[in-house]
């Protein structure tokens, strides 16, 4: 009926753009809330193991982190190295190393630092086992041993 | 006088976040970080030996080749967390008696759970080569671990009527944590079976 009819030429209106801001300042706050900038860039090859009993790391940044695998450059050879901060390391610079971990946090926070070992699964435990040795005679006795995430098909 | 303040444009506002926003997508990662948590002891002092009877221990030896064996039994490493269990094992936490099989338990306090409670004295002992793989390593470590989170669910659940990875009360979990505590030893590193 023409009581009816819509009125002709009248087109689609327009989307508001106005709220556009707040939509992207909500994901932008989200990205910056979440995000976690890489430790230090990675100059050794890491595969982690797979493990199912696995814990969080819960504090970030109460987390100093040991890497040790072969180097990314195959002119560096395939024997595992450490990697301590940007660089490559040897056994005894980790007592410094920890010393300026311990040294950069608060008195309080001091025992609930945790080194987490990232290790590449082809490596030999002999370097493990020297690592482990030295965060002992430092006294940083809280490990944790990086896996990656795997379901377990027992249960 | 009265000259008109101009107003800031807001128009470019969205420009700038949008900027942002794709600089923290750029740069964030998004994983978290997991993996097995130990507690290294501290270094030993000369001349202190811990004599462990033998049925209170479990010994587990890795070999540079990645084989494995238990007591004086080779076995594969699906097989450990099975062993592990029945090793650690503890049904009745009132009651001293176990059979010479199985390790002595000592009287411990724990609270919730009572004055004198039973725990098993049961200790795992792992023993690797410096040739052992990493890999190798953490799976037998995630089967120690897969086992005595076993037993410390059944607990949890025939105690408290919850399961252990659901307990929040922090007390609940140190009490389970003390009837099954991660009774695992790592050996001062040694050359197995050669180079």
């Amino acid at each position: 009926m023409a009581k009816f009819k819509k009125k002709g030429g009248k087109g689609t209106p327009g989307i508001s753009t106005a709220s556009l801001p707040d939509i992207i300042f909500m994901l932008l706050f989200f990205f910056m809330v979440t995000t976690t900038m890489r430790e230090a860039t990675l100059l050794v090859r890491i595969t982690a193991p797979q493990a199912t009993e696995v814990q969080k790391l819960e504090k970030k940044s109460l987390v100093d982190y040991i890497y040790i695998g072969p180097p990314q450059r195959k002119a560096l050879g395939t024997d595992s190295r450490i990697q301590l901060n940007d660089q490559f390391a040897e056994v005894k610079d980790i007592r410094e190393f920890i010393e300026l971990g311990r040294s950069q946090r608060d008195e309080s926070e001091k025992q609930l630092i945790t080194t987490s070992l990232k290790v590449d699964k082809e490596t030999k435990m002999g370097i493990v086992t020297d690592v482990k040795q030295e965060l002992r005679e430092v006294g940083a006795f809280k490990i944790n041993y990086s896996t990656a995430k795997k379901q377990d098909s027992k249960k | 006088m009265s000259k008109k303040i101009t107003e800031i444009s807001a128009g470019s506002m969205a420009d700038i976040a949008f900027l942002l926003l794709i600089f923290f997508l750029v740069t964030t990662t998004m994983d978290v970080d997991v993996g097995i948590t130990r507690i290294l002891p501290p270094p030993l002092q000369d001349s202190i030996k811990i004599i462990v009877e033998r049925r209170n221990l479990m010994n587990i030896w890795i070999n540079k080749s990645d084989r494995i064996q238990v007591n004086e039994n080779e076995v594969q490493v699906e097989d450990i967390r099975q062993l592990v269990a029945e090793f650690l094992a503890n049904d009745d936490f009132r009651i001293e008696e176990t059979p010479p099989s199985m390790p002595e338990k000592k009287p411990k306090a724990i609270p919730l759970l009572g004055q004198q409670v039973y725990v098993s004295k049961g200790i795992i002992s792992l023993k690797n080569d410096r040739g052992t793989s990493y890999e190798m390593y953490v799976r037998v470590q995630n089967e120690l671990a897969a086992a005595i989170n076993k037993l410390r669910e059944d607990f949890s659940e025939k105690q408290f009527g919850i399961r252990y990875s659901q307990l929040s009360d922090e007390a609940k979990l140190k009490a389970v944590q003390k009837q099954f505590p991660m009774a695992i030893s790592e050996a001062e590193p040694a050359i197995i079976g050669g180079n």
